[in-house]
């Protein structure tokens, strides 16, 4: 056990030597940041209203604290909302303020696989996204080429059910006004492909129901990124980008992807990418999206509505794409520049209201519906300011609450000493042990997971040590109880009293944390992070009491000095008081 | 003194916790209801970041930080936060009524000289305001939930019970405290709290495990009821409870002292003050508010009912010869309504 613990501080100590952190990456209280102010815009260039402010705070609240432990700070100031983040520079909260960016719907005009392909494997079906884990889940052809195609066909049974595929490009969009289920949504969809085949667009769409080609695109050579995107109607400089794109290297995630430009980018997945045509849409034209069950299939979908312009927009967008081939007969959400979702466009749907069908659970139903709802924040705000703060406590706080706490666990040395004798030091051993863990720990936190100590996190881990010792106690005083009891010898003693004081520790130390737990999950901001730490230090409490001091109790008891029941070892019988008489023992039970 | 050290350290020191239990309830409703009354009078003062204030923006390349607070203070601005932009000084303030500002600006315009005008003011809302405390209490009831579950999984319903009580006891307390200083109440307040709710559970947890252990041997022909078991295993977790208290309070009162004398105002001084008063207050409440809580709900059972009767009329004579019988001794003085039942010989 003792060689398990060395082995981890000393594994810890090798990570932060490779990755030389060796300090902690501290708050904004103690190391100040980077705070930018956004000023909203609003179309009539009137005040926004107070309630799409809070909404826009939580958002931004949600998305800058990420794990939640990196103690940014988010408020409104007049109309204004000012982010705090700590130590940033300003170019990661710049990036950080930039996924701030609204929802946006754009025509689909090229797909390829996210990554290059392996050398060797063949990809004639280039437009094709690479297999994906999403696809495996759906247990479905691979190919999401052909669905399209067949929806084309006047089959009303049509097995295109929207449903084909997992990937965002599989999924299909209807209008809920027509198509309650999707099972239904490929009959309306088959009436119109009556008059597919003679549109010049789809030249052979209907002709295709096979899965096993793409009719539309020549198979070109394996290795050619390129094959079968057909470049026209796209920027050479954008097919540039698309040809250079790795999603595997770059998601895109966070960039903001300009409205009046096409746009290169990658799906949530990683596995496909996409050349996308101007925005159509905009998330601000979203009236309302919510998860849904159909009521004759019982499969999950999203309703979607607009309003404004959005209708127009939205009608104008599906009817292009619909009378267009695969796999421009798609419709792209990009949020934070990632490709969201890409359902086929089943038909042209001009009331307003559509619904995305195809593989959903409801986790992630809901999850499209809050992006569609919440993406767009309900403002569109400006960079107004951005400036590198100090820190709000100075130094001088943090050096004195370090003196204090240092002092302080002084004075818990000297008492355990005097108190414990030979047993204080393995106390304050395991202190030093739990010292040590709990900055290596916060040190790789900080260096991996972006946790940010701040003063109260500082004074908060100097008093969990505090009550670190309180498992040493609990241990060394049952110890005690033993030898008093029942005249065993030390070293069955130290057994004994392990196995009850064991029990002790845990239920005491399992609801701290509860407590944490239950805090970091459901509280935000500050106090997240203060939960993570305060559960951070209930584990490594256990560790320590685990791997430290009942080990090394074990071992002392066999030297000369405890067993004997020296003097100054804290387990002398005289200190005992008379062994023979166990005065605080109750009765036994007849 | 070294005779109650040394009966301390032997463990031979027995205070009938639980036969007062009517002195321990008078003195927490006091102080709960001080509490309360300093929250609804005075209420809290709360921290910029939970109300919101003013941000006061200037460039004074010259001044150092002591001035700058030194300055805001002077004008009457109570809670400072100054730090240093690349565009100056960026001061935040509690909400200042207007002509406070006024008289900022001009403190400041004097003191480090320039027009008033060049010191710019900006509203700023909270930013632990709204979300982040209804949250944060949502976060303490699902906890207290929680927490209600486990112990009743791990104990039983009314040590679960018992436990909370003592928690919101505590919680109260402090609250109070605050109310009556006028301390301010910030984000670090918060924490303390916090770490308190952790700490006054932890305490009980342990008290209440002894007093498991304790009480699980009592039978049918037992010699102590609940109650007098009950006192055994607090008096036998007292040492347990003074150490760990001690060991856990010096830091605190290390920072506490600390923070008051050398930085006067801060986020030091708030946090230490809760977790001061939480501690204290805390370990009080687990031995004289969670227990004797505790054995009011258990005696109230038929079978420990049954035991304090028999015990009662045998007058439990027998137990005494061969064990010193630390409750016999002190529940004279005791108003316990269990203790008193038992005769004395």
């Amino acid at each position: 056990m003792l060689l398990l613990l060395l082995a981890i501080i000393l594994a810890m100590g090798g990570v932060m030597l490779l990755n030389k952190a060796y300090t902690p990456e501290y708050g904004l209280d103690l190391a100040g940041g980077t705070t930018v102010t956004l000023q909203p815009i609003t179309p009539n260039g009137n005040a926004p209203s107070q309630e799409s402010l809070d909404l826009a705070v939580n958002i931004i609240r949600e998305r800058v604290n990420g794990s939640g432990i990196s103690d940014a700070e988010v408020a409104k100031s007049g109309d204004n909302i000012v982010i705090s983040v700590p130590g940033a520079g300003q170019e990661e909260v710049v990036k950080l303020v930039g996924t701030t960016a609204e929802l946006r719907f754009r025509q689909v005009l090229a797909i390829g696989p996210g990554s290059p392909p392996p050398p060797g494997q063949l990809s004639t079906e280039a437009p094709t996204p690479a297999p994906s884990p999403a696809s495996t889940e759906s247990g479905r052809k691979g190919s999401k080429e052909p669905k399209p195609a067949e929806s084309a066909t006047p089959k009303p049974d049509a097995t295109a059910a929207p449903d084909t595929g997992a990937s965002p490009a599989g999924r299909a969009l209807s209008s809920a006004l027509t198509n309650p289920s999707p099972g239904a949504t490929s009959a309306p969809s088959a009436e119109p492909s009556g008059d597919k085949p003679a549109k010049p667009a789809k030249p052979d769409a209907s002709a295709a129901p096979k899965t096993d080609a793409v009719p539309t695109v020549p198979p070109t050579a394996a290795d050619d990124p390129m094959a079968g995107v057909d470049p026209a109607g796209i920027d050479p400089e954008v097919l540039k980008q698309f040809q250079a794109l790795d999603c595997a290297k770059d998601a895109g995630r966070g960039a903001q992807d300009a409205p009046d430009k096409q746009y290169v980018g990658c799906s949530q997945e990683g596995d496909t990418k996409f050349v996308l045509e101007k925005a159509a849409v905009t998330g601000t034209s979203i009236d309302s999206a919510s998860a849904g069950v159909d009521q004759t299939t019982g499969e999950w979908l999203v309703q979607l509505s607009f309003k404004g312009q959005g209708p127009d927009q939205w009608s104008k967008v599906t009817t292009t794409a619909f009378n267009s081939q695969a796999p421009r007969n798609q419709v792209a959400m990009v949020l934070d520049g990632v490709i969201i979702s890409a359902p086929v466009i089943q038909e042209p749907i001009t009331g307003g209201r559509a619904q995305i069908s195809g593989s959903f659970t409801q986790v992630t139903a809901d999850e499209l519906a809050n992006q569609l709802k919440y993406g767009a924040l309900p403002l569109k705000f400006e960079k107004s300011s951005i400036e590198e703060v100090s820190s709000t406590l100075g130094a001088d706080q943090l050096r004195g609450g370090l003196i204090a706490g240092a002092i302080g666990l002084l004075l818990v040395v000297i008492y355990s000493m005097l108190y414990y004798r030979g047993l204080g030091v393995v106390s304050v051993l395991s202190l030093l042990v739990a010292t040590i863990l709990t900055y290596q720990s916060v040190v790789l936190l900080g260096a991996f997971a972006g946790f940010r100590l701040s003063l109260p996190h500082v004074i908060g881990l100097i008093v969990s040590i505090g009550i670190t010792a309180d498992s040493f106690i609990v241990y060394f005083e049952r110890i005690r109880d033993e030898m008093k009891e029942g005249r065993r010898s030390l070293r069955t003693a130290i057994e004994v009293a392990w196995v009850r004081a064991r029990r002790t520790i845990l239920i005491a130390d399992a609801v701290m944390f509860i407590a944490a737990v239950v805090l970091y999950f459901l509280a935000v901001g500050g106090v997240a992070g203060f939960a993570f730490a305060m559960g951070l230090t209930t584990l490594i409490d256990i560790a320590v009491v685990f791997m430290f001091t009942k080990p090394f109790v074990a071992m002392l008891a066999k030297m000369k000095f405890f067993a004997k029941g020296h003097k100054l070892s804290g387990l002398d019988a005289e200190r005992m008081s008379e062994t023979t008489v166990a005065p605080k023992t109750l009765p036994q039970e007849a | 003194m070294s005779g109650i050290a040394r009966r301390l350290y032997r463990g031979e020191i027995d205070v009938d916790f639980v036969g007062r239990q009517k002195l321990w309830y008078s003195l927490s409703a006091v102080l709960l209801l001080v509490s309360i009354a300093g929250l609804v009078v005075n209420g809290l003062n709360l921290g910029v970041e939970f109300k919101g204030g003013s941000v006061f923006s200037f460039k004074a390349p010259t001044a150092n930080i002591e001035q700058v607070r030194a300055t805001f203070a002077e004008a009457g601005a109570h809670q400072v936060i100054a730090q240093t932009t690349q565009n100056g000084w960026r001061v935040t303030t509690e909400s200042l009524p207007a002509e406070q500002v006024t008289a900022v600006q001009k403190a400041v315009a004097t003191e480090f000289k320039m027009p008033p005008a060049q010191v710019n003011l900006q509203v700023i809302g909270a930013s632990w305001g709204g979300q982040v405390a209804n949250k944060a209490i949502i976060g303490l009831i699902v906890f207290m939930l929680a927490i209600i579950l486990y112990l009743t999984l791990a104990f039983e319903w009314k040590m679960a019970l018992a436990a909370v009580v003592a928690l919101l006891h505590d919680l109260v307390i402090t609250a109070g405290v605050y109310a009556w200083s006028n301390f301010e109440v910030t984000p670090a307040t918060l924490l303390g709290f916090l770490t308190i709710l952790g700490y006054s559970l932890y305490d009980a947890v342990v008290v209440f495990d002894m007093i498991k252990e304790v009480t699980a041997k009592l039978g049918t022909t037992s010699k102590l009821t609940y109650t007098e078991a009950a006192n055994n295993a607090l008096n036998h977790t007292l040492i347990r409870s003074l150490n760990t208290t001690l060991v856990a309070i010096l830091p605190v009162a290390a920072i506490l002292f600390i923070g008051t004398t050398l930085f006067g105002a801060g986020t030091l001084k708030d946090l230490s003050l809760a977790l001061f008063v939480g501690m204290l207050v805390g370990t009080y409440s687990s031995l004289c508010v969670a227990t004797p809580l505790l054995v009011t709900l258990k005696e109230r059972e038929p079978r420990y009912q049954a035991l304090a009767r028999r015990i009662a009329s045998h007058g439990g004579s027998s137990g005494i010869k061969t064990v010193r019988q630390p409750v016999t001794a002190s529940a004279a003085g005791g108003a316990g309504p269990a203790a008193g039942k038992r005769k004395k010989k």
